[in-house]
């Protein structure tokens, strides 16, 4: 069993860590509480990063981490959804412990960016995330999907600090997030949205709807972001009802592509600087991402689609998530 | 005669200017439901969704997490049962701030048949935890309420019909009108009809109708169907133990079941009669030929009361 603190790890990152090249500075610098643990990741600035090995490398630690809570938290809880989680992971941990300008202790503050999980299922992902940046304690994921707790199966957005949209209803989260845009857009502030969508979730035709209001309404603040895995509940995307061109479709409705690597976060971080940047449009960062992603007999498999691991895989997935975390804390 | 999408229409003009943060959205329906004249005064506040009701239900959600007063509007049908998810999740799980004003509710649309009647949408919007359900009756009672939908928070839904209706009240009668409290338009000791929307004007015809026969009918414009007022419905039982419910919307689920429900829970036993569309699709028609053809005119009112009176 590992613990299940809320120990932050990314609170040894330092600030100088990065070297960061400032393009044009079209933004009021913003200093955020220097309290807040993740103050130094607020972009006060339009920057466009390079980010070195060290950051990176401890992201892709903090991802491990992450993984490991939901491997945990699923198997504590008996049910809910690991492969889409784990496919999630990367891009998380790249929009919360890098990317965005976000205060746990203000889950309100209407300057924040906005993250809005579309494909809820991938909820222990989120919440690992958001426990381990401090909005709630992290003993909270050990009661994931239990009777009189707070973290539902599926994201709320009543009760959990840190999450915007109430989802699991697929289809939702994109509409959802124009909106914030929209209103984003009102006030003249200069927060960004992001929303991540599943790849089988866009079969939805509201995600359709969506695209074409974001694209009509201009909405650059919007980055959307599709996991794409290939994979959903009756089997491969492209058999169950063809989505490619993935990339022509996003195009066709006005979008500005990226597509990457969605396991590679140095990939990531940069897509996320490219969508920032782009004016005019929203854009859509298409990851390429593995189903399952970090356990070898998750990946790529249907059946764990929606199935928490029985013992035997718990302790086979925790083995090779340790060994993993091991490796990566020995090369620092 | 007067009409309450116009009403609405005004009143989100006036309102745009107390609240700053009021937004309209529309899918493709705004010459229809008149905010086109908020959408001329207020053309950044106005968000034009196209045929897209299912995005502009949520994309309301979002705007209000962001402190917005979003009023979304179409037609009942479009309003409710074609977005049900996205009101479910997004607006009423989420209780998000979000007003749904839908205008073209009931069968007395008329020709556009029976795909354009919506005789759910109250049902549908009831059974919603969170969900607040208002039928005004008429334009005056519309404006009121349209400023209630402003001031108080939480997820709403209203609806009025297409056609130009009577106009029952004058603005002093309804300083205090409450949401979730019922309006006494007629006293009387022999009949409480509850009626909501568009068929509290007709009760108000059956009422001088049954006086001249000698039949004293208590008219009660229930125009909040939930939270209903329970009180009120209790004491009209009581007062007069014989209650009709009439409602431009199927039997099953609207007000005569609300009523119908407190009734049963208070352990009342009282002479009863839901008047609505009987499970049933209707068709294309004369809104009037439509209403004597279902059964939901003053006629009908009087008819029934008689009868249930008779029983007595």
């Amino acid at each position: 069993m590992i613990s299940m603190t809320s120990h932050v790890p990314i609170k040894n990152i330092q600030k100088n860590e990065y070297e960061i090249k400032i393009t044009k500075s079209i933004y009021p610098v913003k200093v955020f509480e220097k309290n807040c643990p993740l103050f130094f990741c607020m972009r006060g600035v339009r920057i466009m990063k390079d980010y070195n090995e060290k950051t990176i490398h401890k992201l892709n630690l903090v991802a491990v981490k992450i993984r490991k809570h939901i491997i945990e938290m699923l198997y504590r809880a008996n049910s809910g959804h690991p492969g889409g989680s784990l496919s999630a992971v990367d891009a998380l941990v790249a929009l919360y412990f890098s990317h965005m300008r976000h205060n746990p202790k203000k889950p309100r503050d209407p300057d924040r960016d906005r993250f809005i999980l579309s494909k809820g299922h991938a909820a222990p992902a989120l919440y690992a995330v958001l426990a381990e940046c401090g909005y709630f304690p992290g003993e909270e994921l050990k009661r994931l999907r239990e009777i009189n707790c707070m973290l539902q199966g599926h994201p709320v957005c009543l009760d959990i600090p840190g999450v915007e949209a109430s989802t699991g209803s697929l289809g939702h989260g994109l509409s959802f997030a124009n909106g914030v845009a929209l209103a984003g857009r009102l006030d003249k502030k200069n927060y960004n949205i992001y929303a991540m969508l599943g790849d089988g979730e866009t079969d939805e035709g509201q995600v359709w709807e969506a695209a074409a209001a974001a694209s009509h309404y201009k909405l650059d603040r919007l980055t959307a972001l599709i996991d794409r895995n290939f994979l959903q509940i009756d089997g491969h995307t492209e058999e169950v009802l063809r989505l490619e061109s993935v990339r022509d479709r996003w195009s066709a409705f006005g979008w500005h592509v990226i597509e990457i690597d969605g396991h590679d976060m140095k990939q990531i971080l940069d897509a996320l600087d490219e969508a920032d940047a782009h004016k005019k449009q929203p854009s859509m960062i298409i990851l390429n991402t593995v189903k399952g992603k970090g356990v070898s007999f998750m990946e790529n498999n249907v059946d764990f689609h929606g199935v928490p691991p029985n013992e035997m895989e718990y302790n086979l997935a925790m083995e090779e998530l340790n060994l993993l975390q091991e490796k990566l804390e020995a090369y620092s | 005669m007067a009409n309450p999408r116009k009403a609405y229409g005004e009143t989100l003009v006036e309102l745009g200017k107390k609240y700053p943060n009021l937004v309209v959205l529309d899918a493709d329906l705004s010459k229809s439901t008149k905010t086109i004249m908020f959408a001329k005064k207020y053309p950044d506040r106005f968000f034009e969704m196209g045929i897209a009701e299912a995005n502009m239900i949520s994309t309301a959600a979002g705007l209000a997490s962001a402190g917005k007063i979003p009023f979304v509007s179409t037609f009942a049908v479009f309003a409710t049962g074609r977005v049900y998810d996205q009101i479910r999740m997004d607006v009423a799980y989420s209780e998000a701030n979000v007003k749904i004003f839908a205008t073209h509710g009931g069968i007395s649309v008329g020709k556009d048949g029976a795909s354009h009647q919506m005789i759910e949408d109250i049902a549908l919007m009831r059974v919603l935890p969170n969900m607040m359900v208002i039928a005004p009756s008429d334009a005056i009672q519309t404006q009121k309420i349209v400023e209630l939908m402003a001031a108080n928070k939480g997820p709403m839904y209203a609806r009025v019909g297409r056609a130009n209706a009577p106009v029952i009240y004058e603005k002093k009668d309804l300083e205090d009108v409450k949401i979730g409290r019922g309006i006494t338009v007629e006293d009387g000791s022999d009949v409480t009809i509850i009626a909501c929307g568009t068929m509290v004007d007709s009760a108000l015809d059956a009422h001088k109708t049954l006086l001249k026969q000698g039949i004293k009918a208590r008219v009660i414009d229930m125009h909040t169907i939930k939270p209903l007022d329970r009180k009120l419905v209790v004491k009209c039982a009581r007062d007069t133990n014989a209650v009709i419910t009439a409602e431009e919307h199927s039997i099953i689920g609207g007000l005569g079941s609300a009523v119908a429900e407190t009734l049963m829970d208070q352990g009342i036993s009282c002479k009863f009669k839901r008047m609505g569309i009987k499970d049933v699709f209707c068709e294309s028609g004369e809104p009037k030929d439509l209403l004597e053809k279902y059964e939901l005119n003053e006629k009908h009112i009087v008819k029934n009361v008689k009868q249930i009176i008779k029983e007595q």
